[in-house]
């Protein structure tokens, strides 16, 4: 690990600007993902910025809106009330994730901002174009099984690892940030990016921008959402897929509908196409698969050493039509 | 000389409370939490088992939650303050999670359990708390059932395989 300099500074102005003057400077949260980035030599920063006294930890309400401090750890987003009744699929993404331990430590701020698992980019002997770009990809023909769908692009076939950002983009949040030239806001569906043939840059924040706050709109349909997520043990580990879902259901038929994947692709991935099909439809099991397919109708497939990952296909298939008949039979 | 490019390690002084006691360190900035413990302090209760945020081994209370000290730069815990399982038992009185897991041979080879016992004590706290898990209704109270353990203990590994003591041992200091 190369030596860095470690400054606290005690409010966002101060932490944006001291990172806009310093391009090798890293914004430091939780850590989680951060501190092992640095042992695995992934990242070398000569300065970490420590977020401890520049963000909030907060959990306000404004308008019936709820905004999250980027500094509120996950442990107690999912254990605040608010979001367990308003939020559900919220709260159920952010206990599906990681360990009791770090959830004490990941923060709302940091977690949309984790990197892929992709063991190829976290070894650093392997040819990998987001850690190293024009190196190559050691996943095409390598261990497949966690790896994108959809949206992937001949440099990288990264997932993106995030179950909270999932759910936040399913449930429409907004991020708001600041950088040097001031605040702005972002749908959270568009904070992330598609690898294409960059896949360096995870989302489309800049060096300097800071996640300030995460906030959820005040969302009659988001009371009736649900977070599922499969994976190769009970607990523990990172999605081999996930579904993000909210619906509306008014006498047999869907009304309306939120439907966001994990595990699929660099991005979670909204399912706008699947959300057309669904509205308007009888709350079917037939609908929901329809739409599914719909929505995987472009998906790639990979091939791989460990038998690639087109198994993700069918598997996310049954998960959306069983998130959503579970949605329409057992309401909130 | 120094090679082009070389820079050396960058120290700071922090202070910080373990297990009681205050203590004041130079430490470099590198330094994690779990390394400032063993290595400056000569406290080898948390065990270094992955070094990387995956075994749990390394799980100490900070501000009484529990954390990785493997993941938690020694710097960021400057003015707060660390329990370890060794501060669970001062002067050789156990914790009663400690106990639990005396009575019900919840070890083997006992490597992994300082970090369980202090992994327990912080996840009982969060059960009495009313803090949800992926175990239970969301929305509902949680009870501390094996599959509630199970589920909030996941961040543990034990590779001698002793979880089902494990959880008898936390269901017992659950109960009191």
């Amino acid at each position: 690990m190369r030596p860095f300099d470690h400054q606290t500074p005690a409010n966002a102005h101060t932490a944006v600007h001291l990172a806009a003057a310093h391009p090798t400077a890293a914004f430091l949260a939780g850590g989680t993902n951060l501190v092992d980035h640095l042992k695995l030599g992934i990242t070398h920063p000569d300065l970490l910025i420590d977020l401890s006294a520049a963000t909030t930890a907060a959990i306000t309400e404004l308008d019936g809106r709820l905004l999250i401090g980027a500094g509120a750890r996950n442990s107690d987003i999912a254990a605040d009330h608010r979001v367990r009744t308003r939020y559900p699929a919220l709260a159920e993404a952010l206990l599906s994730g990681a360990s009791g331990q770090l959830r004490n430590m990941a923060t709302a701020g940091g977690n949309p901002l984790q990197r892929t698992r992709c063991a190829y980019f976290q070894d650093t002997t392997t040819p990998c174009n987001k850690r190293r770009p024009g190196s190559g990809c050691a996943a095409l023909g390598g261990f497949t099984r966690g790896h994108a769908i959809l949206g992937a692009s001949d440099h990288c076939v990264a997932t993106h690892p995030s179950d909270m950002a999932v759910a936040l983009t399913a449930l429409d949040a907004t991020v708001h940030v600041l950088g040097p030239d001031g605040e702005r806001t972002i749908p959270f569906v568009d904070l992330h990016r598609l690898p294409d043939d960059d896949p360096t840059r995870d989302t489309v924040l800049d060096h300097g921008d800071l996640i300030t706050m995460i906030e959820l709109p005040d969302s009659p349909i988001a009371r009736q959402s649900r977070y599922r997520k499969v994976r190769d043990r009970a607990s523990y580990a990172f999605a081999l897929i996930s579904v993000a879902a909210a619906l509306e259901v008014t006498h047999g038929v869907i009304t309306d509908a939120r439907l966001a994947f994990g595990g699929v692709a660099h991005k979670p991935w909204r399912a706008r196409a699947a959300e057309q099909i669904l509205i308007g439809e009888p709350a079917t099991d037939d609908t929901y698969r329809l739409a599914a397919e719909t929505e995987l109708a472009n998906a790639r497939t990979l091939d791989g050493l460990d038998g690639g990952n087109a198994f993700k296909v069918p598997l996310l298939i049954r998960t959306a039509t069983a998130v959503l008949r579970q949605l329409a039979e057992e309401p909130r | 000389m120094a090679p082009a490019g070389y820079r050396r390690g960058v120290e700071t002084a922090i202070t910080t409370r373990v297990d009681g006691t205050t203590r004041t360190t130079r430490v470099d900035t590198r330094t994690t939490l779990l390394d400032l413990l063993r290595e400056r302090l000569g406290n080898t209760s948390p065990k270094k088992g992955c070094d990387h945020g995956q075994c749990g081994a390394c799980t100490v209370l900070l501000d009484g939650r529990r954390v990785l000290a493997c993941l938690t730069l020694a710097v960021t815990t400057h003015d707060h303050d660390v329990t370890t399982a060794d501060g669970l038992a001062p002067d050789g009185d156990l914790h009663p999670v400690q106990q639990a897991f005396l009575d019900n041979d919840a070890f083997q080879c006992g490597y992994c359990t300082p970090g369980q016992v202090c992994s327990a004590v912080g996840a009982l706290a969060e059960l009495a708390q009313g803090h949800p898990s992926h175990a239970g209704d969301i929305t509902a109270d949680p009870e501390p059932t094996r599959a509630e353990i199970a589920e909030r203990m996941s961040g543990n590994l034990c590779r001698c395989g002793a979880y089902t003591n494990i959880i008898t041992a936390v269901e017992q200091a659950a109960r009191g």
